[in-house]
């Protein structure tokens, strides 16, 4: 073996040693739990205990059970509704702060408009049900305004689920975009003037497309941490259309069902997953600038 | 008739104002009716009271989880600081055959959710025996902030902080002394921040703690059991205390990284 072999292997086992650590936890704590659910979903809970030999019953069930296929799907349409209309939001947020607001005022207007993203999931979405309540300041605003005779029902649907999540996300999309925003070289939108494109057309032919990786990646973080989420439906949504977080820890709390929990964890990542692998797709075939 | 530039800015502040009024709406009214004299935190507004906030700081259960918090809060971020800091650097400065997988590994646990991380270790500290603890929310902790340390810290290992450290290793300095009288200084201010976030994103943790605690439970746990209850004053005294601790740790990362920011220019 020459010296220059030697120090490159000396070098190699240094870099390993200073990474090992975390390494080492993420093995243990990370990926070794997920292979334990994984075996975990593959057995059945029986009266007594667990029986382990290995079936997909598991599965089988989860997509039999109508109001556990009805979870998904109502986890599926809430991410994409948040994340949707968190986009709608968020944007023009950023486009204002980006292009409207003076350069010496443009990070204390972006640091005002996320700083109530700071607030703890558990007190934001009670800060919400405050709001949303029947006799809460909404509801009082409407009867006062004679828009309405009495409370309208907010607190406890799916809309107050939206709207919780929308308040969270729109900060994100908000933050994502603006720095997305910023990066766009302004001569290009000069050039665009000045080549006849009038704002409208400026901004749907030049500042749009240049933002789409922006806009996909805030949509990415918008879907999946919204479909992982528990404690937004649960606070604000009530207990009327689950959500699949809802129900796999109905299914740990109520019936002490772990494999079934399991089960439907996995099924959870692997939407997940697919979300991971759409967004990749998309901010890949997006044109070469 | 207004000027069309008039209008338009009227039009851009209008959005803006529109979202201020629709992010901090619900923060005020938590804060509000935090000082509210009389049962129900919701309007009519009664007259300010403090009432709320002695019963809080009397609330035994209240400042024992609050501590709870602080000490896995402290314990795992400063875990997860370190660590990722060391792996940055082992990955940045080395050459590890198949570093790439390394670095993707360590960053996975952000795609899961915190609910898959918590029940992952739940089952799996159940079939190892080990029961429920304020040390297993800490784990959790350690999992789900490890990577953001990992890329906070990776992001500073420019060419500029390799030159130094070359510097140092020419000098006769030995490995041990670069990584900790040259490399760990230039990485303090982002530790730091990565630190202040880390314990930000524990402090606010839910669903790992509520899944691996029993009787010692964390701040958020109990504020979650407070819900039960319906909406009261108190709680919203102590969502006010919970949300000005996250402000503070926030603003002083951010103060930490502006500063180097002006230093670095």
């Amino acid at each position: 073996m020459d010296t220059g072999e030697r120090a490159s292997r000396t070098d190699a086992v240094r870099g390993a040693a200073w990474a090992a650590p975390a390494v080492l936890v993420t093995a243990a704590f990370f990926l070794l739990p997920l292979a334990v659910m994984a075996l975990w979903s593959l057995w059945t809970r029986t009266a007594g205990g667990v029986d382990r030999t290995l079936t997909l019953a598991n599965y089988a069930r989860f997509f039999g059970e109508s109001a556990l296929v009805a979870a998904l799907f109502n986890s599926l349409e809430t991410a994409a509704l948040v994340t949707v209309v968190s986009l709608v939001v968020g944007y023009p947020v950023a486009y204002a702060l980006a292009f409207h607001v003076p350069a010496r005022w443009q990070r204390l207007a972006l640091v005002l408009a996320i700083l109530p993203f700071w607030t703890s999931y558990v007190v934001r979405s009670y800060a919400w049900l405050l709001v949303l309540a029947p006799n809460g300041v909404v509801n009082q605003t409407l009867i006062g305004l004679g828009l309405t005779e009495g409370p309208v029902r907010i607190a406890y649907t799916m809309t107050a689920t939206v709207l919780g999540f929308t308040h969270f996300f729109a900060m994100l999309v908000a933050l994502t975009v603006y720095a997305g925003l910023k990066r766009i070289n302004p001569r290009l939108l000069l050039a665009a003037r000045d080549l006849g494109a009038g704002a409208v057309s400026t901004f749907l032919r030049v500042t749009l497309p240049l933002s789409v990786p922006a806009i996909a990646t805030s949509a990415f973080l918008t879907f999946v941490l919204a479909i992982g989420d528990y404690i937004t439906p649960q606070i604000l949504g009530g207990n009327t259309s689950l959500v699949l977080p809802q129900a796999i820890l109905f299914q740990i709390g109520r019936r002490g069902d772990v494999p079934m929990a399991s089960a439907m964890s996995l099924v959870l990542m692997a939407v997940i997953l697919v979300a991971c692998l759409v967004a990749l797709r998309a901010t890949r075939t997006e044109p070469a600038r | 008739m207004m000027p069309r530039r008039l209008a338009r800015a009227l039009g851009w502040a209008a959005v803006l104002g529109g979202f201020y009024v629709f992010v901090y709406l619900p923060v005020a009214v938590l804060v509000l009716f935090s000082f509210q004299d009389g049962r129900l935190p919701v309007p009519p507004f009664n007259g300010p009271t403090l009432a709320w906030y002695g019963k809080v700081l009397g609330n035994g259960r209240l400042l024992e989880a609050a501590w709870n918090s602080v000490v896995v809060g402290v314990g795992s971020s400063m875990v997860a600081t370190l660590l990722g800091f060391l792996a940055a650097y082992g990955l940045a400065r080395h050459r590890v055959p198949g570093r790439r997988l390394i670095h993707a590994a360590l960053v996975l646990p952000l795609t899961v959710s915190y609910l898959v991380i918590g029940l992952g270790l739940l089952v799996t500290f159940n079939a190892a025996g080990l029961p429920k603890s304020l040390l297993a929310v800490a784990i959790g902790h350690l999992v789900i902030n490890l990577p953001l340390c990992f890329l906070v810290a990776a992001a500073q290992m420019g060419p500029a902080e390799a030159r130094l450290e070359q510097a140092a290793r020419d000098l006769g300095a030995s490995e041990w002394q670069v990584l900790t009288r040259v490399a760990l200084p230039l990485a303090l201010p982002s530790l730091f921040a990565a630190f202040c976030l880390s314990f930000t994103l524990s402090w606010d943790e839910f669903v790992i703690a509520f899944l691996l605690t029993n009787f010692d439970v964390t701040l958020p746990v109990v504020i979650w059991s407070m819900l039960r209850t319906g909406l009261n004053p108190e709680t919203n005294a102590a969502g006010t205390l919970v949300f000005a601790v996250s402000l503070l740790l926030v603003a002083g990362a951010e103060l930490v990284l502006a500063r180097r920011g002006r230093a670095a220019r």
